[in-house]
């Protein structure tokens, strides 16, 4: 039974494609033309079919003008015109203005819903032909979607002489979406697409499988099902990898914002309430420096974050260093009360801020090399997110290397772990205090260069980070900046996992919550310091 | 009797009786007196003072575990919230069918969300008496349970400080949410009436106004008899040395959890008697910014000395509404410049400053400082 409907199938196939291509030769370009005179939407239907395998290259432009509402006819004389954007007729066959042609003689050739869809294929067909390889492209991607069988056979052709793997990969998924929903195909025809299909495994490869899974049975249900579990674990595994991808940026985000506090709060133990105000001058640094680079240099656009940066660090070093010699050197050792101060140091600068900017949100452009995607697999990545990453990461290696390499470093870490010693050794401890506070208030600048490219640019812009700040450094571990990177990339990575199922706001609240906990657990963070200066 | 008054000293006495001769007073100047006279109060300012009351009353509250406990809690602004929420949801559900809905249960925002019917957490809050049990019961068992967990853990210091700001924090984000039931972003408001009074008509404003006079007055009695007993004896202990009264065999999670836990039954408190005079409730009152302006207002005032927060919630809010009335630009400066000068100049407070000019400073200093620690004061944290 089953042999004889294959035969049946593949005689009816037969007979049809020999048919079309006896069609297509026996046909000129002018009878084609011709048929769209009559004003039947079966006569323009042929009309279009035939004019796109005639290989005429007027045959773009006339269906182009058709799909446009512009190709119009002229019954007494038989002729097709084209009007053009100022309304004056050409003839359609030659391109040529055409003279003595009222425009009151003229009506338009009509379409309805299923010539629009003969119309695109045909165009797909004949864009797949065209000289520019991304309208190539583009032309197989649309004849996937739409699976005109008209346009199989300018596939073949396109096929054979498509050099660019790439699109020749896309077209033969499109022929491959052609044949595989083609019901009067022969069955290992139809399965070999299926194949194709499913190596191509997108969303839209798996739309079309579901498509033949529901309508045909047998081997052929089988595999487009066997196909469809393939993609649907493939398109899992990269939906998992962009979330980590996703959770990776919103921890070099908290990264950024965190790494000075680790500094003032986790090494120093100052509690800095200002510190979000740092990343929020940060933040409107980079908008005066655009402003300055917008009237002044235009040219220089691209350069405004890289002058941004230094000029943030230096900016709010200086804030910073400022802060310690006025306020937070007469607090030391009073941590509650610092807290206090440098809250109410914050309202100030954001005032200050709102008082000077105003209070609405400031544009900060993205320079050319930030801004844009790409496609790496599955994933949709980015410039801005990753070149944020990359920021954070470098900022996280460089603040470890002056740390560990540098003079100012070893006073640093000598004042730390042993004040008195550290003077008795010689080390100018309060000027060590202020410019580590400078140093934590510098990265902390820094980051609100980085935040402006992704955030509002507003006075209140610290505000909605420092809480989260002081998460990543107490969940890290105080004094601990490996504890502060882990933390922020894993709160980072947990956040975007949650968000799926809990929602944006009620997964940030389980973190929350979670943190809150595991404080209680451990108190000193996930990378406690051992020995004597757990006692501090 | 006059034994328990002698303990009450001479700052409370005079702040009690004052508070009981407003609470006859304002009523009385509000509402007996011709518009026209040169001593009557228009309902707006009673209203307004209403309100720095029910700050003051959130002030001794802090202040209470703050000053004579040495546990920061930036969060207290949460449990004056929730015990607003539970005034507030006794009040919406008195307004019944006068509602622009007209639904004799739900009300309007519910209707609006499309709710069918009033969820679990609504139940019993028409009744009266149960709201009031909520308003002590939420936020108590809110602070229990958070403190069990803090306290037993050894959580102390800054550490404690952020984590109630980040409970506070995370209220303040859950409210704002429409589908927890309690109105979103708009809050709780349009209120008509409590116990079959009008919320707006003066009567009732000058009545609130006096229970929560008469409720600060009785709180600065029954807290200044607290700290001056026993239990109040230890408290100071836990606050100037820890570890040293944990040694000598006092339970120090136990005091602690008592006296948080008390202390934010009177913050929801205060923000009951807060929510009916100006009439709406929503979440940006669990801000964590209000918590720590809370905060202020005591170290303004006089850390450790219950009437001092009363007194610096008072003179605070009303710089506020004077500040922000005639130069809004500059009340933020005004208030930053408030907490870095008190908190380096004045350590007493306004109490403080008073006191030391009569005697000799009586009030120890600052309670974060832990035994073995005054001597290296000026060392950051981390580096001992």
């Amino acid at each position: 039974m089953r042999v004889r409907n294959i035969a049946a199938l593949l005689f009816l196939t037969f007979c049809l494609c020999t048919g079309l291509i006896a069609n297509a030769h026996a046909q000129s370009f002018e009878e084609a033309l011709a048929g769209f005179t009559t004003d039947e939407y079966s006569d323009t239907d042929k009309a279009i079919t035939e004019l796109a395998a005639s290989g005429n290259p007027r045959a773009a432009d006339i269906i182009g003008a058709l799909q446009d509402g512009r190709l119009y006819f002229n019954t007494d004389a038989k002729k097709v015109y084209i009007k053009d954007k100022s309304d004056v007729p050409q003839d359609a066959a030659t391109g040529t203005p055409a003279s003595g042609v009222s425009a009151d003689d003229l009506s338009p050739v009509r379409l309805n819903n299923r010539l629009r869809r003969t119309v695109d294929a045909a165009l797909g067909g004949l864009t797949l032909l065209s000289n520019d390889p991304g309208r190539r492209f583009d032309a197989a991607q649309s004849v996937f979607k739409s699976r005109e069988e008209s346009a199989l056979s300018a596939l073949d052709t396109a096929i054979g002489k498509e050099t660019d793997p790439r699109i020749k990969r896309a077209l033969m998924e499109a022929r491959a979406a052609i044949l595989a929903s083609k019901t009067d195909a022969a069955e290992n025809v139809r399965l070999g697409a299926i194949e194709t299909i499913r190596a191509r495994g997108d969303q839209d490869a798996l739309g079309l499988l579901s498509g033949i899974a529901a309508a045909s049975e047998g081997p052929l249900r089988n595999a487009a099902q066997a196909g469809i579990g393939a993609i649907q674990a493939k398109l899992a595994l990269w939906n998992n990898l962009q979330n980590v991808w996703y959770g990776l940026s919103l921890g070099s985000v908290l990264l950024l914002a965190a790494i000075g506090l680790a500094i003032t709060f986790g090494v120093m133990g100052i509690i800095n309430m200002a510190h979000g105000e740092m990343v929020m001058i940060g933040a409107y640094t980079t908008f005066v420096v655009q402003e300055y680079i917008r009237s002044h240099n235009p040219a220089l656009f691209g350069m405004s974050l890289f002058i941004a940066i230094p000029l943030a660090f230096v900016v709010t070093g200086i804030i910073g260093i400022a802060i310690e010699r006025s306020i937070i050197r007469f607090l030391y050792g009073r941590p509650l009360e610092t807290l206090l101060a440098t809250f109410g140091l914050s309202l100030i600068l954001q005032q200050a801020v709102r008082t000077i900017f105003g209070a609405n949100n400031r544009e900060v452009g993205a320079p050319a090399f930030m801004s844009g995607t790409f496609d790496f697999g599955g994933l949709a990545i980015t410039y801005g997110r990753m070149w944020i990453i990359a920021f954070a990461i470098i900022v996280f290696i460089a603040l470890q290397l002056v740390l560990r390499l540098t003079p100012f470093g070893l006073r640093m870490r000598a004042v730390t772990q042993n004040r008195r010693m550290a003077s008795a050794m010689g080390i100018d401890t309060n000027r060590i205090d202020a410019l580590a506070f400078g140093l934590g208030s510098g990265i902390a600048g820094m980051a609100g260069v980085a935040l402006s490219q992704i955030d509002n640019v507003s006075p209140n812009l610290g505000q909605s980070y420092i809480i989260d700040s002081f998460m990543v450094v107490v969940f890290g571990g105080v004094g601990n900046l490996w504890g502060t990177l882990v933390a922020a990339m894993t709160l980072g990575v947990a956040n975007k996992f949650l968000e799926p199922f809990a929602g944006a706001v009620l997964g940030k609240i389980v973190l929350l919550i979670f943190i809150i906990l595991f404080i209680q657990k451990r108190p000193r963070g996930l990378f406690a310091l051992k020995g004597r200066a757990v006692e501090a | 009797m006059s034994q328990l008054l002698t303990r009450v000293d001479r700052r409370a006495h005079i702040a009690i009786l004052l508070l009981i001769a407003i609470a006859v007073l304002v009523p009385v100047l509000a509402l007996a007196t011709p518009p026209r006279s040169l001593f009557h109060l228009p309902p707006y300012l009673v209203a307004l003072f209403g309100k720095y009351l029910c700050f003051a009353l959130l002030a001794v509250a802090l202040d209470l575990v703050w000053g004579y406990c040495g546990i920061l809690s930036l969060g207290h602004g949460a449990f004056f919230a929730l015990g607003g929420y539970c005034m507030g949801m006794y009040l919406m559900r008195q307004i019944g069918t006068r509602g622009v809905y007209a639904d004799p249960i739900l009300p309007d925002f519910m209707v609006f969300l499309n709710m069918k019917a009033l969820p679990v957490t609504w139940w019993g809050f028409n009744h009266f008496p149960y709201a009031l049990l909520m308003i002590v019961l939420v936020p108590g068992v809110l602070a229990f349970a958070f403190g069990w967990f803090a306290f037993r853990s050894r959580v102390t210091g800054v550490y404690l400080s952020i984590i109630t700001q980040a409970m506070t924090y995370a209220l303040l984000l859950a409210f704002f949410r429409n589908d927890m039931g309690f109105g979103g972003n708009n809050g709780l408001t349009d209120f008509k009436d409590i116990l079959g009074f009008n919320v707006q008509s003066d009567a009732t404003r000058a009545a609130l106004f006096a229970i929560t006079a008469i409720v600060l007055a009785a709180t600065l009695l029954i807290a200044q008899l607290i700290v001056t007993s026993k239990f109040g004896k230890v408290l100071i202990a836990i606050r100037d040395a820890e570890s040293r009264t944990r040694f000598i065999g006092y339970r120090v999670e136990n005091y602690k959890l008592a006296v948080f836990t008390l202390s934010a039954v009177l913050a929801g408190i205060a923000g009951a008697l807060y929510v009916p005079q100006v009439g709406i409730i929503n979440p940006s009152e669990f801000a964590p910014t209000n918590s720590i302006e809370a905060v202020i207002w005591v170290a303004i005032g006089g850390r450790g000395t219950l009437v001092g927060g009363a007194l610096g919630a008072v003179l605070v809010n009303w710089g506020k509404t004077y500040f922000t009335g005639a130069l809004p630009e500059y009340w933020l400066f005004a208030l930053g410049l408030l907490f870095i000068l008190v908190t380096l100049f004045l350590p007493q407070g306004i109490v403080g400053l008073v006191s030391r000019r009569r005697t000799i400073p009586e009030a120890p200093r600052g309670g974060d400082v832990e035994e073995g620690k005054v001597d290296s004061a000026d060392v950051p944290a981390a580096a001992r």
